[in-house]
């Protein structure tokens, strides 16, 4: 089989298939995964966290 | 010893930039080599001047690396404004002719300045917006300082020498007749090692994240940075003809030529115009509104769908041409399954705000970024529908085409850019807040009316002349010469040239208020300090 249509093959098959299960993979893991409201809900905070100047190297421990 | 390397490095490229001007084949090719050899022989002299020198070592991360990013607002509402100059003038120039001065043939002719003004807007304004921003925003989202020390400086720099030699060839006629990738072989060159030393600088500083997520504008970002890369390489490849000339010949050829530009040609649209401003998106409209994002889920599903199926829609600039109809079905089918992310993201930028409308009311800032969200929306309704090869088949080589990729270049990218500059500037130069608020106002204003002016002239010329050409008789002849259509249009392009003044004048007041706001404005104490050692 020449190279075009090896690869067209390919690319009309496996190639679909991962793509696409990655995505639906994606969505699932972003909408259902247990938790995962609580940490969005977290980091879409990042932005008004650190406007002035960089984290100290380490975090002081919590008391 | 390392500046010695650099007086070495920078003596060499004088030297041969100079060799290079003399054997120059072309003008275009002997002026860009005289630009090269002279920032090369300036950089020369600023490092020798530098040359033994005690140099200040102190702990700098502990601050944000905000240099580039001041530079990069300054040229950013500079290339805003020539770029604009540009346009509003050859938009008179498709009106009246006679503004093709005989006496500036064939330097300042319609077909030099219009690459210098597409690449002005989108590289020169767009392209400074999005690598200012994008330094700004991976260090308050990772919580670090800038990656790579003065890496960064040449990033910013080289990038502005790519928008000089690039003008400076367009006017002096070295182009490779791609549309939004006319820079001839060196510059595509020289823009690639800048890329490649911007992606070291970007991921280089999400590595060192003091932050463990990942923040999604800065997805948006890299996805910008590395597909540009990918397109980029692929599309310019070609073979210089002579090392002294400016002249380069494609690899690909015909219909995989026109296929790999419009792959390229779409994407440039879908990941410089559209990733890299969502990322703007995401920080600075939460930023001004002052609450999260509306939903981080939606926003993460809106960044794999945007670049999962934006990446197949190019083949729809090429419907009715040599290319195979399934390669031009598939580019409008993902064209038209596009409105799903692209309408998804316009919801999470408005809904930001819900709560908050009444910010609407007294923050032009916010204003401005809400109608730059709404032209996104607009413009990523209008496309989709215009890709569909039955509207094409109207709107394909008419004004329509300009109309629609304004509404998104002006309302969305614009828009979007001139409320991050309002955002920036008092917290760059530690002002306590803008100059004026009212001349912010004024700037929404001219600019939301000039591009309703701009739209609406393309809408109706666009249409008009695409119904004009197809017109035929009882006899099945053409009703209308090529020539008619073009005089009938007149009206529309006043209007069109009109619109483009207003959108000029804001962005002009924007500058005015912006150097207002560093001069005048009450200072308050600077924040991004050194932190002392306790």
């Amino acid at each position: 089989m020449e190279t075009y249509s090896l690869l067209r093959q390919f690319a009309d098959s496996w190639m679909l298939l991962a793509l696409f299960t990655f995505f639906v993979g994606m969505v699932l893991w972003v909408l259902f995964r247990p938790g995962s409201t609580k940490t969005y809900q977290d980091v879409a905070n990042i932005p008004f966290r650190h406007e002035d100047k960089p984290a100290p190297e380490r975090q002081p421990e919590e008391s | 010893m390392g500046n010695y390397i650099k007086l070495i490095v920078l003596g060499v490229i004088t030297v041969l930039a100079l060799i290079a001007a003399n054997y120059a084949r072309d003008v275009a090719y002997m002026v860009n080599a005289l630009t090269v050899a002279l920032v090369a022989a300036g950089l020369f002299l600023w490092v020798l001047r530098r040359t033994g020198e005690a140099v200040a070592v102190g702990d700098l991360s502990g601050e944000y690396m905000d240099g580039p990013v001041r530079a990069g607002v300054i040229l950013t509402a500079f290339w805003g404004v020539v770029g604009f100059l540009v346009g509003v003038t050859i938009a008179f120039q498709l009106a009246f002719p006679v503004l093709n001065f005989e006496w500036a043939q064939p330097y300042l002719n319609f077909g030099r300045l219009r690459p210098l003004h597409t690449s002005a807007v989108i590289f020169a304004f767009g392209g400074t917006a999005l690598i200012t921003t994008s330094f700004y925003v991976v260090q308050r989202t990772s919580a670090a300082r800038l990656w790579g020390g003065n890496l960064v400086w040449f990033v910013f720099w080289g990038y502005q020498l790519v928008i000089v030699l690039a003008a400076t060839g367009y006017l002096l006629g070295a182009t490779q007749s791609k549309e939004y990738a006319e820079p001839e072989w060196y510059v595509d060159w020289w823009l690639t090692i800048v890329w490649v030393a911007y992606l070291l600088v970007f991921v280089g500083t999400l590595m060192k994240r003091k932050e463990p997520h990942i923040y999604v504008a800065n997805w948006f970002y890299l996805s910008f940075i590395i597909t540009v890369a990918m397109l980029h390489v692929v599309n310019n490849l070609s073979i210089p003809v002579s090392v002294f000339g400016s002249k380069s010949v494609q690899v690909f050829s015909g219909v995989q030529d026109a296929m790999t530009q419009w792959w390229y040609g779409h994407n440039a649209v879908g990941f410089f115009l559209t990733a890299g401003f969502l990322g703007m998106m995401y920080y600075f409209v939460p930023k001004q509104a002052e609450r999260p994002i509306f939903s981080y889920k939606l926003s993460i599903i809106h960044f794999w769908a945007l670049i999962f199926i934006y990446i197949w829609a190019g083949p729809h600039h090429l419907h009715y041409t040599a290319l195979p109809d399934w390669a031009s079905t598939l580019g409008m089918v993902f064209s038209i399954v596009l409105w799903m992310p692209s309408w998804g993201g316009m919801i999470n930028g408005l809904m930001t705000l819900s709560g908050a409308w009444d910010k609407l009311r007294t923050d032009p800032i916010i204003r401005m970024m809400v109608i730059s969200i709404g032209f996104y929306g607009m413009s990523t309704f209008e496309g989709p529908m215009m890709s569909i090869r039955a509207v094409n088949s109207l709107s394909h080589y008419t004004d329509w085409t300009i109309g629609h990729v304004h509404s998104g270049a002006l309302g969305w990218n614009g828009m979007i850019t001139f409320g991050a500059l309002y955002f920036l500037v008092p917290r760059l130069w530690n002002r306590e807040r803008l100059y004026s608020l009212s001349l912010v106002s004024w700037h929404f204003w001219l600019a939301t009316i000039g591009i309703i002016l701009y739209a609406a002239s393309m809408w109706v010329t666009g249409i008009m002349e695409g119904l004009m050409w197809r017109e035929v008789d009882a006899n099945g002849y053409l009703v209308n010469s090529f020539a008619d259509t073009v005089a009938a249009k007149l009206p529309m392009y006043v209007v069109r040239g009109l619109g483009g003044a207003l959108y000029l004048t804001g962005g002009i007041i924007m500058c005015y208020n912006l150097w207002m706001t560093v001069k005048r404005s009450p200072a308050v104490e600077a924040t991004n300090h050194v932190v002392p050692a306790e």
